[in-house]
C-alpha cells in the first residue's frame, strides 16, 4: 500500500487518433469499415480415417463458420480423401477458416480455389408427372438426364454450377417439385494446376494473399 | 546480451535434461518385457520420461493401472476426483514444461476430466490425457460406462485418438506425446478401449513423433524479420506485450535480452506473467481488465507493439476497436492460425519465440529514440499504482495478505490461484520475477483450479516453495483433494481469501446489476481451518492484523498441506477494471470511474 491517490480519471485522460475495426483492422477514425462477405471454396486434401469428417464440421460449426456445403470423397490415393467446402464469410473469415482448418492434424493441404476452378454440383429433382414431354424437354435444355420415370413422378438429375442448378430448378416448378436433394459443390482446380498444392503462404506466412483474396 | 541472458535459466537447464530423456532409452526401463497393450502404453510412458501419473482409478482403465502394479520409475498419484488429477497434471506440465499425464477411466471418469483438458486446451498446456473405454465390441451400445470421449473431446483437444489394435496403441501414446508438447503445445488425449489394452502384443512403441502433416514453423521468414525489425526502430512509442508463448518456448532471457538492449517497455498478459522480471525498469507490469492503468495507458497509446505468443484474449483486448488503435503490430506466433484472429498483425512473425527474438536481434539496426515514451511511462507508473486503502483494523484486507506473502517466501515460489478476485489480487499484488511460476485457469477461469494445480506443482517440483490461493467459492469445488496433499504429505501453503461470497460475481452484481446479489453470498461455507484440521493438514484461522505475521511463519514453517482461513473484508473490489469490452484506457480505478465510463 502507498497510499498514493488515483490519477487523472477516465475523462482527462490522454486519448489515441486511430481506431480499428470489429476484426481489428486499423481503420480510418471517421469510417467504420466492414468487410463483405464473399463465397469461398476451400479444398482439402485430408487422410482418410474414422472421424475426420466429424472433425472439420465441428470446426466448421464450432467457429460459427458460415458453412453453404461440404462434400467428401476418396481421391486417387486411397489413403487420402478429398473435402470441397463452400463458405460465405468476411476476408479474415476466409482466412482464419483456412487457417484453423490446416491445423487438424489429418488435414494434409488446404487451398482456396480461383474462380476458374472448376466447380460442380448434382442435383435430384422429383417433379410431377402430368407432362412427361415437358419436362423432357427441360432436362434436356440442361444437359440433364432422366433417372425414374412413371405415371406419377419423374426423376432428373442435373450436374454444374450453381447458376445453371437454380435455373433448372426454377424451370422445374412449373410441374411441381416433389423433393430435391443437393449434394453441394465438388471442385477441382483447371489445368495443370494441383489441386492439393500447398500455397507456400498458407504455411508459412500469416495473411496468404491468393488471388481471390482481393475481391 | 545481457548477463542473465547468457545465463541458462535454473529450470532451462532443467528442460533441456528432460529434452534429451525421450532420445537415451533406458537401458533398464525394459525389463518387463511387453506383454499386453496396456504394456505397450505403460512402456511409451517411459519413453517419454514420465516420472508422475495423476488419476483415479476404475473398471476400463483398470488393464493399464494393472500394467504399472511393478512399476517403480513412475509414480501414480490417486487423486480425490479426476478434475483434481487432470488440474494437477496440467500444472506439472506448466512449471516443467514437459506434458502432464492423467488418467480416468471411461464414462464419468472419463467426463470428469473434460473441464480440465478444456482448460489446458485454452491455456495451451502440454498434457495427456488416457482415459479407459468399454470394449470395442460394446462401442455405441450405450454400454455401462460409455461416453463417446472421442466426441466430446475433439473440440477440447489438440489431437485425440480412439486406439484400436494393442500393437499400435503405444505408438498412439507416443504420439499423444509428441503432439502436445511440440509446436504450440497442447492437450491429447488416447482412449484406451478394454480390448486393446488387455490382449496381448510385443509390439515395442517407437518415439515420440509428429505425424507427417504436423510441421510447425521454427524460425520465421528472415525477410519478413527484417521488416518488422525496421518498424520496431523506427518507433516512438514501442512496447512489448509478451504472452504466455514467451513461458512456453523459455524465451524469457531473450525477451529481456531484446527488451534492455532496445530500451523497450515490456508489459505481459496474465499466462505471460513472469516471462519478464516485473522489478525490471523497463516492467510495465500487467495488461487487460484488472491490468495495470499504467500498462493500460501504453498499450492503448503506443505506435509499435511487438506481440510474443499472445491470442489477444477479450479480457485483454476490451474492444477491439479501441485497442492499440494507432499501433502497427508486430506478432510473433508459432501458431498462423492466431495471427490477425483477433487483431490484425501488420508485421506476422511465424516462429518459435526464443527463434524469432534472436532473428530480430540479429535484424536490428538501432534502437528506437524513445526517451519521451519512457518517460511518458514512468508518469503513468506514478499516477496509476496499483493501490488499495487499508484501515488499521478489521477487515483484513486480501492484497495486503498477499504481498505479506510475497515478502515472506522466496521469488521462485510457484503461485497457484482459483478463479475469481482472489486470482486478480494474487496476479496483482504478487512481484513476478520468474517464468512457470505463476500457475491459473487463465482463458477457461475454471474455479477450484488452484489447490489441485499446487498438488502437481509441488510434486514436479520438490525443492520450491508452493502456495495457492483460494476463494472461499473455488476452494469448495476442489478441497476434497486435501486428502491427497495429506497422503503425500506436500509442503503447501493453502490460503483461502475467504469473503463468503463469489466476490467477484459480487463484484459484477454490484457493479453492472444493481447490487442485486442473486446467488453470490456463500455465508454456509464451513471454517476451512477445522476442515482442513479434518482431513489431517493444519488449519489456521486470520482475522486480524496484529496475527498475520505469526500465522504466515507458522504456516510456512509448518511441513505439510497447512491452510490459511483468511477472513478479509467481503466488500473489497478488485480495481482497476475495464468493464468487460471496454476500452483499456479508461480503466476504473474505484466505483465512481464506473459510473463515470
Ligand atoms: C467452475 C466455475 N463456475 C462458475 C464460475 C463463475 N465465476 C467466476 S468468478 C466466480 C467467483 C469465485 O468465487 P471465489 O472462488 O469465492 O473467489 P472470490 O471471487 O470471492 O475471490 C464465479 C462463480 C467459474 N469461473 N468457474
Amino acid at each position: 500500500m502507498t497510499g498514493k491517490l488515483p490519477g487523472p480519471g477516465p475523462g482527462e485522460r490522454m486519448r489515441p487518433e486511430g481506431r480499428r475495426n470489429e476484426d481489428g483492422i486499423r481503420i480510418d477514425p471517421e469510417a467504420e469499415a466492414k468487410h463483405e462477405p464473399r463465397r469461398a471454396v476451400l479444398s482439402a486434401l485430408v487422410e482418410h480415417e474414422p472421424g475426420v469428417l466429424a472433425e472439420v464440421s465441428g470446426l466448421f460449426s464450432r467457429r460459427q463458420f458460415n458453412i453453404e456445403s461440404l462434400t467428401v470423397g476418396t481421391t486417387v490415393d486411397e489413403s487420402r480423401a478429398r473435402m470441397t467446402i463452400v463458405i460465405e464469410e468476411t476476408r479474415p473469415g476466409i482466412q482464419q477458416a483456412k487457417k484453423q482448418l490446416r491445423k487438424l492434424i489429418p488435414v494434409v493441404s488446404v487451398r482456396e480455389l480461383d474462380h476458374d476452378s472448376i466447380q460442380r454440383e448434382l442435383v435430384i429433382v422429383k417433379v410431377n408427372g402430368e407432362e412427361p414431354d415437358k419436362v423432357h424437354a427441360i432436362t434436356e435444355m440442361y444437359g440433364g438426364e432422366t433417372l425414374d420415370a412413371g405415371p406419377r413422378t419423374i426423376t432428373v438429375e442435373i450436374t454444374g454450377n450453381e447458376q445453371k442448378i437454380d435455373d433448372a430448378i426454377d424451370a422445374y416448378k412449373q410441374f411441381g417439385i416433389r423433393e430435391i436433394v443437393r449434394t453441394g459443390y465438388a471442385a477441382l482446380a483447371r489445368g495443370e494446376q494441383q489441386t492439393a498444392e500447398v500455397e507456400p503462404e498458407v504455411k508459412l506466412t500469416a495473411d496468404s494473399q491468393t488471388p481471390a483474396d482481393d475481391d | 546480451m545481457s548477463d542473465s541472458a547468457q545465463t541458462p535459466h535454473a529450470d532451462e537447464v532443467e528442460r533441456e535434461a528432460a529434452d534429451e530423456r525421450p532420445d537415451e532409452p533406458d537401458d533398464e526401463s525394459h525389463v518387463e518385457p511387453i506383454e499386453t497393450g496396456a504394456d505397450a502404453v505403460v512402456s511409451a510412458l517411459k519413453n517419454a520420461g514420465v516420472d508422475h501419473l495423476f488419476g483415479v482409478q476404475g473398471g476400463a482403465i483398470m488393464p493399464v493401472y494393472d500394467a504399472l502394479y511393478s512399476e517403480s520409475d513412475m509414480t501414480h498419484v490417486t487423486m480425490a476426483h479426476e478434475q483434481g488429477a487432470v488440474h494437477a497434471a496440467d500444472a506439472y506440465g506448466i512449471v516443467t514444461g514437459d506434458p502432464g499425464v492423467c488418467m480416468a477411466t471411461s464414462g464419468p471418469g472419463a467426463t470428469n476430466l473434460v473441464t480440465g483438458i478444456a482448460d489446458a486446451s485454452m491455456d495451451s498446456d502440454p498434457l495427456i490425457a488416457l482415459t479407459g473405454q468399454v470394449p470395442t465390441d460394446l462401442v455405441g451400445n450405450d454400454a455401462f460406462q460409455e461416453t463417446d470421449t472421442i466426441g466430446v473431446t475433439q473440440p477440447i483437444t489438440k489431437y485425440n485418438r480412439f486406439a484400436t489394435s494393442p500393437d499400435e496403441v503405444g505408438d498412439d501414446v507416443s504420439t499423444a506425446f509428441a503432439l502436445a508438447d511440440e509446436g504450440r503445445q497442447g492437450p491429447t488425449l488416447v482412449d484406451l478401449p478394454k480390448d486393446v489394452t488387455q490382449p496381448e502384443t510385443d509390439v515395442e512403441p517407437g518415439k515420440p513423433e509428429t505425424p507427417d502433416t504436423y510441421n510447425p514453423p521454427e524460425k520465421a521468414d528472415a525477410e519478413a524479420v527484417s521488416e518488422a525489425a525496421d518498424v520496431i526502430s523506427d518507433a516512438e512509442k514501442p512496447i512489448i506485450l509478451a504472452g504466455g508463448g514467451v513461458i512456453k518456448a523459455n524465451a524469457s532471457d531473450e525477451l529481456r535480452a531484446f527488451a534492455t538492449e532496445y530500451d523497450i517497455p515490456v508489459m505481459t498478459t496474465m499466462p505471460g506473467t513472469g516471462a519478464f522480471d516485473q522489478t525490471h525498469e523497463l516492467s510495465m507490469g500487467i495488461a487487460g481488465m484488472h491490468g495495470t492503468g499504467y500498462a493500460n495507458m501504453a498499450i492503448t497509446l503506443t505506435d509499435c507493439m511487438l506481440a510474443i505468443g499472445t491470442r489477444f484474449d477479450d479480457r485483454l483486448t476490451g474492444d477491439v476497436k479501441t485497442f492499440a488503435p494507432d499501433a502497427d503490430i508486430v506478432h510473433v506466433d508459432i501458431d498462423p492460425a492466431e495471427i490477425s484472429k483477433n487483431i490484425e498483425a501488420d508485421y506476422p512473425l511465424l516462429g518459435d519465440a526464443k527463434a524469432v527474438l534472436d532473428q530480430l536481434s540479429d535484424a536490428m539496426t538501432d534502437a528506437p529514440d524513445a526517451d519521451a515514451w519512457r518517460e511518458q511511462c514512468q508518469t503513468w507508473k506514478d499516477e496509476y499504482p496499483l493501490d488499495y486503502e487499508m484501515p488499521e483494523d478489521r477487515p483484513l484486507k486480501p492484497q495486503y495478505i498477499v504481498e505479506q506473502f510475497d515478502e515472506a517466501m522466496p521469488d521462485d515460489t510457484i503461485v497457484t490461484a482459483g478463479v475469481g478476485q482472489h486470482q486478480m489480487w494474487a496476479w496483482q499484488y504478487w512481484t513476478w520475477t520468474e517464468p512457470r511460476t505463476w500457475v491459473t485457469s487463465h482463458g477457461l477461469g475454471t474455479m477450484g483450479y488452484g489447490f489441485p494445480a499446487a498438488i502437481g506443482a509441488k510434486l514436479a517440483k520438490p525443492d520450491k516453495e508452493v502456495i495457492a490461493f483460494e476463494g472461499d467459492g473455488s476452494f469448495l469445488m476442489t478441497s476434497q483433494e486435501l486428502s491427497v496433499a495429506v497422503r503425500e504429505n506436500l509442503d503447501i501453503t493453502i490460503v483461502v481469501l475467504n469473503n463468503e461470497a463469489v466476490g467477484m460475481v459480487r463484484q459484477w452484481q454490484d457493479g453492472f446489476y444493481e447490487g442485486r446479489r442473486m446467488a453470490s453470498e456463500y455465508p454456509w461455507v464451513p471454517e476451512f481451518d477445522k476442515l482442513a484440521e479434518a482431513y489431517g493438514a493444519r488449519g489456521f484461522r486470520l482475522e486480524d492484523y496484529d496475527e498475520v505475521e505469526e500465522t504466515i511463519e507458522a504456516a510456512l514453517e509448518y511441513d505439510g498441506p497447512a491452510v490459511v482461513d483468511a477472513i478479509i473484508d467481503p466488500e473489497e473490489n478488485v480495481y482497476p477494471m475495464v468493464p468487460s469490452g471496454g476500452d483499456n484506457s479508461l480503466f476504473a480505478l474505484s466505483e465512481d470511474h464506473l459510473d463515470e465510463i
